[in-house]
C-alpha cells in the first residue's frame, strides 16, 4: 500500500497516512488529484481506478470517502476488505462512528490505524486483538509514568 | 480515555469560522500560542499542544516548527506524550529531514523498554519513516525482537523488518533465519507478518527464493488449516477464516511455485481445495478466489486445475458485482490468463451489456477471438457494432474485418459478415475495404450468384452507405447476368428484371447522397450491364450519353468514353466489358476461409490488430508447391509493426508502402547478375539490401531476337517464411533487338533470416505467335553473401 486518505464530500481531508517517503508538495498534489478524481465518480461506478502506476480503491461510507492506493500486483478486492475492516474498527471504538468523531478525535483514528496497518501492510488480522490493544494503550495513557508497576505487561496478545 | 479538551475546543473554533480568512486568523493565533508554549521548558499540556499542531498541519498549514517538539516529546517518560510525539514524528518528520536522525536514539531506547506498548510505538514509527541509516543502525535490535518477545511485538517486528529490507536490501540476509522460524507460530498476526517478510525477501533476492522454497509444505499446511477449520470468531470474515492471511499465503505460493515443477506440485491439491471450497457469494470470498486463480495460472499447475481456474474467471465475468468484472477483465488483457482465451470467450457474450468501458470490451473480445469461437464472437461483435458509441465504430469494423479474414469458417460466412458490417456501419469503414471486399468476392466464384443477389437486396433497401453501394454496383455490373437469371442455390429465388436493376443503378447515379467515386462505380456498372442484358441496351445508351455532359469531370470523361464504345468501337464492346479475371493480390494477402481446414497455428504473442495476414495468390500457388510446401501457415510479421489496423495491400502498388516501413538503411547497389538466358531472352537480377531483413530485387528483361515479344510476365515464388511483393512491371512487351527493356521490382522480406534464400522465377511470353513458358531458380543473390 502506498497511502490512505480520508476526505469528506466537500474534499476536506480528515486523515492522511503515507506509507512511502514523499515531499510535502508531492503529498499535496496527490491529495488534490485524489479528491478531484474520486469526487467526480458517479454513484454506481466501480470502486477501482487506475492512477499513474497505482490502483486506487475507494469506498464511500456516509459522508466520508476512504481512498487507498495499492501497487499493481496487489489484490484490489482484498483492499476493499481492508478499508471495510478499518471502518469496523473505528465503529467499534467510537460506537456508531460518524465523521465528527474522526474530526474531533483524529489522533485516536491514527492510533487505531497504527494498530491495524504498519509499513504499508496489515499488521493484525483479528478485530478483537486490535481493539484490546487500543484499549490497553488508552489505559496506559491515563497513568502518569510508563515505568509504574501497575502497568507492566509481559505476555502479549 | 479522556479526549483532549483544548484540542477539541480549537477544532470547534476553527470549524465555526465562517470564511477562509477567519479560519486563517484563528489558526495563526493558535499557532502563536503553541509556539510560545513549546519554548517553555516544562508544560502540562504538551501533548495537547502538539496534537493541535498536528490538526492544523492536516488542514494544510505549515507546521515545521513542531519538529523539534516531536523529538523532545518522544524522549519524554510519559506514555501520553510519547504517543503524540511519535504520531507527530510520523506526520511531520520524514527521512529527508535532518531532525529524523535525532530520534534514532530514542527509538533505540524505547525498543528496549519493558512495556510492549512503548516498544510498539517505536517499531511503528521506524516502519513508517525509518531512513536507511536508521534501519542499518537498528536492524540487529529488530532481529532480536523477532526471535525473543511476545507475539504482539513479534508481528510488529516482522513488518519493521520488511521496511528495513525495502530500504536496505543487503540486510535481508540478517532476517532470513528468523523469518523461517516465525512460520511455526500459531498467532495469525505473527504468521501474517512472517509471510509478508518472506515474500519481501524472495522478491528482492533470488537466492533467498531458492532457500524459501522449502517452506512450501509449511505454507500449504497453514493454508489447509485455515480453509478446512471450523468457524473461528477471532478471524472470521463472512464465513472465510482470515482472508487476509489466506491471500498473502497464496501470493507467496505464487512466487515460490513460479517456474518450479516441484513446488507447484506440492501446492496443487491445496489450490484445488481452496478453489472449490471458498464461498463466492461475498466480496471477501471472491478476493481469495481471485488470488487463487492468479496463483494457479502463474505456476506450473496441472491442466485440470487450470481448467478450474479459468472456469472461475469465467464465472467472475458473469458476476453481478461490477468490481469483480472490472478486475478480471483488466487481468485477462494483461496477464498469462490470456492463454486460456478460448474458454473465457464463452462468457464474453454477456459481457457487452455491462458498464465497462466499451473500448475495453472491444479490445478484450478482439484479443479473445479464435478459430473455435469465431461464430459466436462475431455475433456479439456485430451486435456491438450496432450499439457502440460512434467513435468506436471504425475501430470495431476494422477489428471485425481482421478477425473475419483470419478465422472465417466459410467463404459465405465471410461475405455475409462483411455485408453485415457494410449495412450497419458502412459510413465508418476504411477506404481499403471496398477493393478488399471486391477481391474477396471475385475469388469465391461459386458464391457470385449469392453475393450479387444479397448485394442487390441491400442496395435496394438503402443507397446511402457509400462503401456498400460501391461494392454492390461493382458486383451488379460484373455479375448482372447471374442476378437476372433469377435462380440461386443459396437463397430463395427472386425475380429481378432488367428494368429493376437499371432503376437501382440510376437511383444511385442521381442520388445526392452518392459520392463522385460511387457514381463512377454506378456508371461503369451500368455500362458493363450492356453486355449482360438483352433488352434494355438502349436505356443504357441513353443513361450513358446523359452523363456525357455531367459537371463532374471524371464522370463526364467516363461517359464520353463509354459513348464512344457504343458508337465507334461497338465491335470491341463485348471484349472490353467481359468478366474480369480473378484479381491477384501481389502483396501481403491473407489465407481465406476455406484453407482453415487445417489447424490454425495461433500466434499467442501478437494481438489481432498487429497481425499481418498472408495469402498465396492463386497464380503463385503451384510455384510454391514446387518449393516443397502447402499453403503458407498464418503468420504475423512483428517486424512490420502496424500503423493501420486493416491489412494494407490491394491489387497493385499500394501494398508496397508497407515494406517501406523497413527502410532506413541506405541501399547499396550491386552489379546485376544474369539469371536467365535462353532463346534470346535474358533476365538479369540485381539486389539491394534495404534493411536487416528486407531485400529489394530488380529484374530486367531484354530481347535480343529479331522479333518482338509480347505479353512478357514474370512470376516469383520464395520459401515459406519469406514474404514477397512484386511491383508492377514497367511494361509487357520486349521489342526486338534489345530496343527497350522491361524492369520489375520485387521486394522480399526475410524476418526469420532464412539462410540460402532461393527464388523461383517463371517467365512467360508470346513470341512469333507461340507462347513460351520457362522456369528458373535463383540460388544466390549478389551482394547478399549467400
Amino acid at each position: 500500500m502506498r497511502f490512505l486518505l480520508l476526505f469528506s464530500r466537500q474534499g476536506k481531508l480528515r486523515l492522511q497516512k503515507w506509507f512511502t517517503s514523499m515531499s510535502d508538495r508531492e503529498k499535496k498534489k496527490i491529495i488534490r488529484d485524489m479528491t478531484t478524481m474520486v469526487l467526480a465518480r458517479q454513484a454506481r461506478s466501480c470502486n477501482f481506478l487506475q492512477w499513474k502506476d497505482l490502483k486506487i480503491i475507494y469506498k464511500r461510507y456516509a459522508s466520508l470517502y476512504f481512498c487507498l492506493a495499492v501497487e499493481s500486483q496487489e489484490n484490489e478486492l482484498l483492499a476493499l476488505e481492508i478499508i471495510h475492516r478499518y471502518v469496523e474498527l473505528l465503529d467499534k471504538y467510537f460506537g456508531n462512528v460518524c465523521e465528527l468523531d474522526i474530526i474531533f478525535n483524529f489522533e485516536k483514528a491514527y492510533f487505531i490505524l497504527d494498530e491495524f496497518l504498519m509499513g504499508g501492510e496489515i499488521q493484525e488480522t483479528s478485530k478483537q486483538i486490535v481493539n484490546r490493544s487500543i484499549e490497553a494503550s488508552d489505559m496506559l495513557q491515563e497513568v502518569r509514568f510508563t515505568d509504574s508497576p501497575c502497568v507492566r505487561r509481559e505476555a502479549g496478545f | 480515555m479522556s479526549p483532549s479538551v483544548p484540542l477539541q475546543e480549537m477544532i470547534r473554533a476553527i470549524r465555526s469560522a465562517r470564511t477562509q480568512c477567519e479560519e486563517r486568523g484563528v489558526i495563526q493565533r493558535e499557532c502563536a500560542t503553541i509556539r510560545a508554549q513549546f519554548r517553555q521548558a516544562d508544560n502540562e499540556g504538551r501533548s495537547h499542544n502538539l496534537a493541535k499542531l498536528l490538526y492544523v498541519h492536516m488542514l494544510g498549514y505549515p507546521a515545521h516548527f513542531g519538529q523539534m517538539e516531536c523529538v523532545r516529546m518522544i524522549a519524554s517518560p510519559r506514555y501520553s506524550e510519547k504517543r503524540v510525539g511519535y504520531l507527530g514524528a510520523m506526520m511531520l518528520l520524514d527521512e529527508k529531514q535532518d531532525a529524523s536522525l535525532l530520534i534514532t536514539n530514542s527509538i533505540k531506547n524505547d525498543l528496549a523498554n519493558s512495556n510492549q506498548y512503548v516498544q510498539s510505538l517505536a517499531l511503528c514509527t521506524l516502519a513508517c519513516m525509518g531512513s536507511a541509516e536508521m534501519c542499518r543502525d537498528l536492524a540487529p535490535e529488530i532481529n532480536r525482537l523477532l526471535r525473543a518477545s511476545n507475539s504482539y511485538i513479534k508481528k510488529k517486528a516482522a513488518l519493521c523488518a520488511v521496511h528495513i529490507v525495502r530500504k536496505v536490501q543487503d540486510l535481508g540476509e540478517l532476517f532470513a533465519p528468523s523469518a523461517r522460524c516465525l512460520l511455526t507460530e500459531k498467532n495469525h498476526g505473527v504468521l501474517h507478518g512472517a509471510v509478508v517478510l518472506i515474500t519481501e525477501l524472495c522478491e528482492c533476492n533470488p537466492e533467498s527464493l531458492e532457500r524459501f522454497r522449502k517452506t512450501v509444505p509449511d505454507l500449504v499446511q497453514i493454508m489447509k488449516g485455515l480453509v478446512i477449520s471450523g468457524y473461528s470468531p477471532d478471524h472470521d470474515v463472512a464465513g472465510i477464516s482470515d482472508p487476509f492471511l489466506q491471500v498473502r499465503i497464496l501470493r507467496l505460493l505464487r512466487i515460490l511455485g513460479h517456474n518450479n515443477e516441484a513446488a507447484s506440485d506440492a501446492m496443487n491439491d491445496l489450490l484445488a481445495q481452496v478453489a472449490t471450497n471458498t464461498d463466492s457469494t461475498k466480496t471477501v470470498g471472491n478476493a481469495v478466489l481471485y488470488e487463487t486463480v492468479l496463483t494457479v495460472l502463474d505456476i506450473k499447475s496441472e491442466s485440470g486445475l487450470r481448467v478450474l481456474a479459468v472456469n472461475i474467471l469465467g464465472r467472475f465475468l458473469l458476476n453481478n458485482d461490477r468490481n469483480i468484472r472490472l478486475v478480471v477483465s483488466q487481468n485477462i488483457l494483461t496477464s498469462a490468463a490470456t492463454t486460456q482465451k478460448q474458454r473465457i470467450s464463452l462468457c464474453i457474450q454477456l459481457y457487452f451489456s455491462f458498464p465497462i468501458p466499451p473500448s475495453r470490451a472491444l479490445e478484450l473480445s478482439l484479443a479473445l477471438v479464435s478459430a473455435s469461437n469465431i461464430r459466436s464472437m462475431m455475433k456479439e461483435l456485430l451486435s456491438f457494432l450496432s450499439s457502440c458509441p460512434p467513435e468506436l465504430r471504425s475501430q470495431t469494423a476494422s477489428g471485425i474485418f481482421i478477425a473475419a479474414e483470419r478465422y472465417a469458417p466459410s467463404q459465405r460466412w465471410h461475405i455475409d459478415t462483411i455485408l453485415h458490417v457494410l449495412t450497419t456501419a458502412g459510413g465508418d469503414v476504411r477506404d481499403e475495404t471496398v477493393p478488399n471486399l471486391i477481391q474477396l468476392i471475385t475469388n469465391t466464384s461459386e458464391l457470385h450468384c449469392y453475393t450479387v443477389h444479397k448485394l442487390y437486396r441491400a442496395l435496394h433497401n438503402d443507397i446511402s452507405q457509400q462503401p456498400l453501394v460501391q461494392v454492390a454496383c461493382w458486383c451488379i455490373g460484373e455479375y448482372g447476368d447471374l442476378l437476372l437469371r433469377g435462380e440461386c442455390q443459396e437463397m430463395e429465388p427472386v425475380q429481378v428484371t432488367e428494368d429493376d436493376v437499371l432503376d437501382v443503378l440510376e437511383a444511385v447515379l442521381q442520388s445526392h447522397m452518392s459520392s463522385p467515386s460511387t457514381r463512377g462505380f454506378a456508371l461503369t456498372a451500368t455500362m458493363k450491364l450492356s453486355t449482360r442484358i438483352t433488352e434494355n441496351v438502349d436505356r443504357i445508351r441513353s443513361i450513358v450519353s446523359i452523363y456525357g455532359s455531367c459537371i463532374d469531370v471524371e464522370l463526364q470523361q467516363r461517359a464520353v468514353e463509354y459513348n464512344a464504345l457504343f458508337k465507334k468501337y461497338d465491335h470491341m464492346r463485348a471484349a472490353v466489358l467481359e468478366r474480369m479475371p480473378v484479381i491477384e493480390k501481389n502483396s501481403q494477402g491473407h489465407t481465406n476461409g476455406d484453407s482453415t481446414g487445417e489447424t490454425i497455428k495461433e500466434n499467442l504473442a501478437v494481438k489481432v490488430k498487429q497481425a499481418e495476414p498472408q495469402q498465396a495468390a492463386n497464380q503463385v500457388c503451384d510455384l510454391l508447391d514446387l518449393l516443397g510446401g502447402s499453403e503458407p501457415p498464418l503468420q504475423s510479421s512483428p517486424a512490420l509493426g502496424s500503423t493501420a489496423p486493416l491489412p494494407v495491400g490491394t491489387a497493385g502498388t499500394a501494398g508496397g508502402d508497407l515494406l517501406d516501413l523497413l527502410g532506413g538503411l541506405e541501399p547499396t547497389a550491386i552489379m546485376p547478375v544474369s539469371v536467365y538466358d535462353k532463346d534470346g531472352v535474358t533476365v538479369t537480377l540485381s539486389c539491394e539490401k534495404q534493411s536487416d531483413s528486407g531485400l529489394s530485387i530488380t529484374l530486367t528483361a531484354s530481347n535480343s531476337t529479331d522479333s518482338d515479344i509480347r505479353g512478357f510476365t514474370l512470376q516469383a515464388a520464395v520459401p515459406k517464411s519469406v514474404q514477397l511483393h512484386m511491383k508492377a512491371p514497367s511494361g509487357d512487351s520486349l521489342p526486338a533487338r534489345g530496343a527497350a527493356k522491361v524492369t520489375q521490382m520485387v521486394v522480399l522480406n526475410n524476418p526469420n533470416k532464412v539462410v540460402n534464400l532461393k527464388m523461383r522465377l517463371r517467365i512467360s511470353y508470346t513470341s512469333q505467335g507461340s507462347a513460351v513458358q520457362d522456369t528458373v531458380q535463383v540460388d544466390s543473390f549478389p551482394g547478399l553473401g549467400h
